[in-house]
């Protein structure tokens, strides 16, 4: 069944849908057989769809990688992994539900995966306050890469946030700290780490989980330093300008692949991940056992080295 | 004026740095106390304001001379500057708006790194300028305060870092959020091989400066009333939707929360630093 939650640019699609619909009902009113014209339009949308996906804009890659339906971490772990035990809390504050984690098995190997939690509707959001980590989500994070690293297991990082949560009680638990302080021991670990953003990598809240050895995106996810809106409001002084910002930023993952900040594109399936969960996780599995694969030869101490390496070199200047 | 344009009329700020500049710069009006200042005893007094103790910003040349021992500093890479590769215009090119600071500053970039003596002890110091693009954090920066890092990881001389800045250069794109992990790398790097490291924040400090290396010093010490958190004020009230406490994310809240070891007045962060570098075997 194909996804029926349609984005704007989407639009000439939900017409045809509408046609299946009517078309279903007729059907079943009459004897009427009616699967051959409903197998054409079906046809037809997958074409439109692919006619407009082959050609997206930056601002609706935006929306494909917020889209309500886009699968959640805990979708991906539910898929792609096996004896996911979860583990909760920082054990200085509590336990963030916008960041989740715990042990898992890829292929069969022990692995500790963790990443921010989006909901599916506004109740779910709510609850896991929009994918957005206080200090305590980072601090656990921290605290199941070290387990990880203890018990030398590699770590995977999903990661799709709009950022870190800007708020009271974030602010006065030292969420700068908290974000600080992953980036400075990520590069430490001592274990392979391969990072993925699966849908939006909001500056700094993204970035605290997301210093891999490997950093992926998939092929709908954008992955910058504030969004597009808040791009468009400091600097162009006007926030409906967003799509300008997206174009101006380089966040889409081709883009970042050009500007080698980001070392592989995930695939997705047509429409977007959302259109067909088991695809999306079976391509984001393969990739994973691959990545962690090429990683596995190194020693420990060339494993920090190499990401060290990776995030040293960052920067354009002249001197 | 119609009745639309009285609407449409901006709010004229209740004060602004071009208004209080009175002509000749020889007076200067407090910001906090308001009280009218001259502006050479202002600056005998490291620019703090001698009635209300009001810490005007100060820029990387005076904060260095308020530091540092006479003329021992000597800096690293002048010459580095930034690049538009990404070819970023908002409401102009990047590549123009940089020119412009330059020309405004006096400066190269929004940070200067060197070395020098602080009470005899030899020390690595860099100093960000809010003068130059707001301090914010590009390639640059980035690039500036790991290689300062790197020099004293290997002449293994402490880290003192000035910080004072809006966050990550949004002209940048995501190489500037890049230059989060690259400097606390570097920091990683030095605390791994028992180099202290020093973060004075000065206002304001916040973003992608103060989520990174800004916040990592193994003594983080504050200015008075310095602005220093994650998001901006308000960026967090209009995400909370209510009125924020009191003093909220500046240094002597900061304190209270556990975030900064002291709130340092300018007057005497030379000798709290000259005791920690003694402490800590220099």
């Amino acid at each position: 069944m194909q996804n029926r939650f349609l984005l704007d640019f989407e639009r000439p699609i939900a017409s045809l849908y509408k046609k299946i619909d009517e078309l279903k009902k007729l059907g079943k009113s009459g004897a009427l057989d009616l699967e051959s014209e409903t197998a054409a339009l079906e046809k037809r949308i997958e074409s439109l769809r692919r006619e407009i996906f082959s050609s997206l804009t930056p601002i609706q890659v935006v929306s494909v990688s917020r889209h309500q339906q886009r699968p959640t971490t805990l979708d991906y772990i539910g898929q792609i992994f096996e004896d996911f035990v979860e583990l909760h809390g920082d054990r200085y504050f509590g336990d963030d539900r916008a960041l989740v984690g715990g042990f898992a098995k890829l292929d069969g190997r022990p692995v500790m995966v963790l990443g921010q939690q989006k909901g599916n509707s506004t109740k779910e959001n709510i609850f896991r306050n929009f994918g957005m980590a206080h200090p305590e989500g980072y601090r656990k994070a921290l605290r199941l890469m070290k387990l990880a690293e203890k018990f030398n297991n590699p770590i995977i990082c999903l990661i799709d946030t709009p950022g870190a949560y800007p708020g009271i009680g974030a602010e006065e638990r030292g969420q700068a700290e908290a974000i600080a302080r992953n980036l400075r021991e990520m590069a430490l670990l001592k274990v392979p780490m391969v990072c993925v953003i699966t849908g939006e990598g909001g500056s700094g809240g993204a970035l605290g989980i997301g210093m891999g050895n490997r950093v992926l995106m998939f092929e709908y996810s954008i992955y910058s330093v504030i969004s597009p809106e808040g791009c468009a409001a400091i600097l162009f002084k006007d926030a409906s300008r967003a799509a300008e910002a997206a174009q101006n930023f380089k966040l889409t993952a081709k883009d970042l692949f050009e500007l080698k900040v980001i070392d592989g594109i995930i695939k997705e399936p047509l429409g977007g991940a959302h259109n067909d969960l088991k695809t999306a996780a079976d391509n984001l599995k393969e990739a994973l056992i691959l990545q962690l694969d090429e990683l596995k030869s190194l020693s420990l101490e060339a494993v920090v080295k190499d990401r060290y390496k990776k995030f040293r070199n960052f920067g354009e200047f002249i001197e | 004026m119609t009745i639309s344009e009285w609407f449409n009329k901006k709010k004229s700020p209740a004060y602004s740095a071009e208004r209080l500049d009175i002509p000749g710069n020889l007076w200067v009006k407090c910001f906090k106390c308001k009280e009218t200042l001259f502006n050479k005893d202002l600056e005998a007094n490291l620019k703090v304001c001698p009635k209300c103790g009001y810490h005007f910003k100060l820029s990387s040349k005076e904060r260095i001379a308020t530091l540092l021992d006479g003329s021992s500093f000597s800096p690293y890479d002048p010459e580095m500057r930034s690049k538009d590769f990404l070819g970023f215009f908002d409401t102009k090119q990047y590549a123009k708006r940089l020119l412009e600071h330059e020309e405004k500053s006096g400066l190269a970039e929004a940070v200067v790194t060197g070395e020098g003596t602080l009470g005899g002890k030899h020390v690595c110091l860099a100093v960000m300028d809010f003068g130059f693009m707001g301090g914010s954090m590009g390639s640059v920066v980035g690039e500036k305060i790991t290689r300062a890092a790197e020099r004293a990881l290997k002449l293994r001389l402490p880290l003192i870092i000035v910080s004072t800045s809006g966050g990550a250069r949004m002209q940048e794109g995501i190489m500037s959020l890049m230059q989060m992990a690259k400097t606390s790398s570097a920091l990683a790097m030095l605390g791994q091989n028992n180099i202290p490291f020093i973060s004075i924040l000065a206002d304001p400090t916040t973003g992608g400066v103060s989520a990174s290396f800004a916040m990592l010093g193994d003594i983080n010490i504050g200015e008075p009333a310095a602005l220093v958190g994650f998001a901006g004020p308000r960026v967090i009230e209009q995400t909370v939707r209510q009125k924020l406490p009191p003093g909220f994310q500046r240094s002597e809240y900061l304190l209270e929360h556990g975030m900064v070891d002291m709130v340092v007045e300018r007057k005497d962060l030379r000798p709290v630093l000259i005791k920690c570098l003694d402490w800590l075997g220099y």
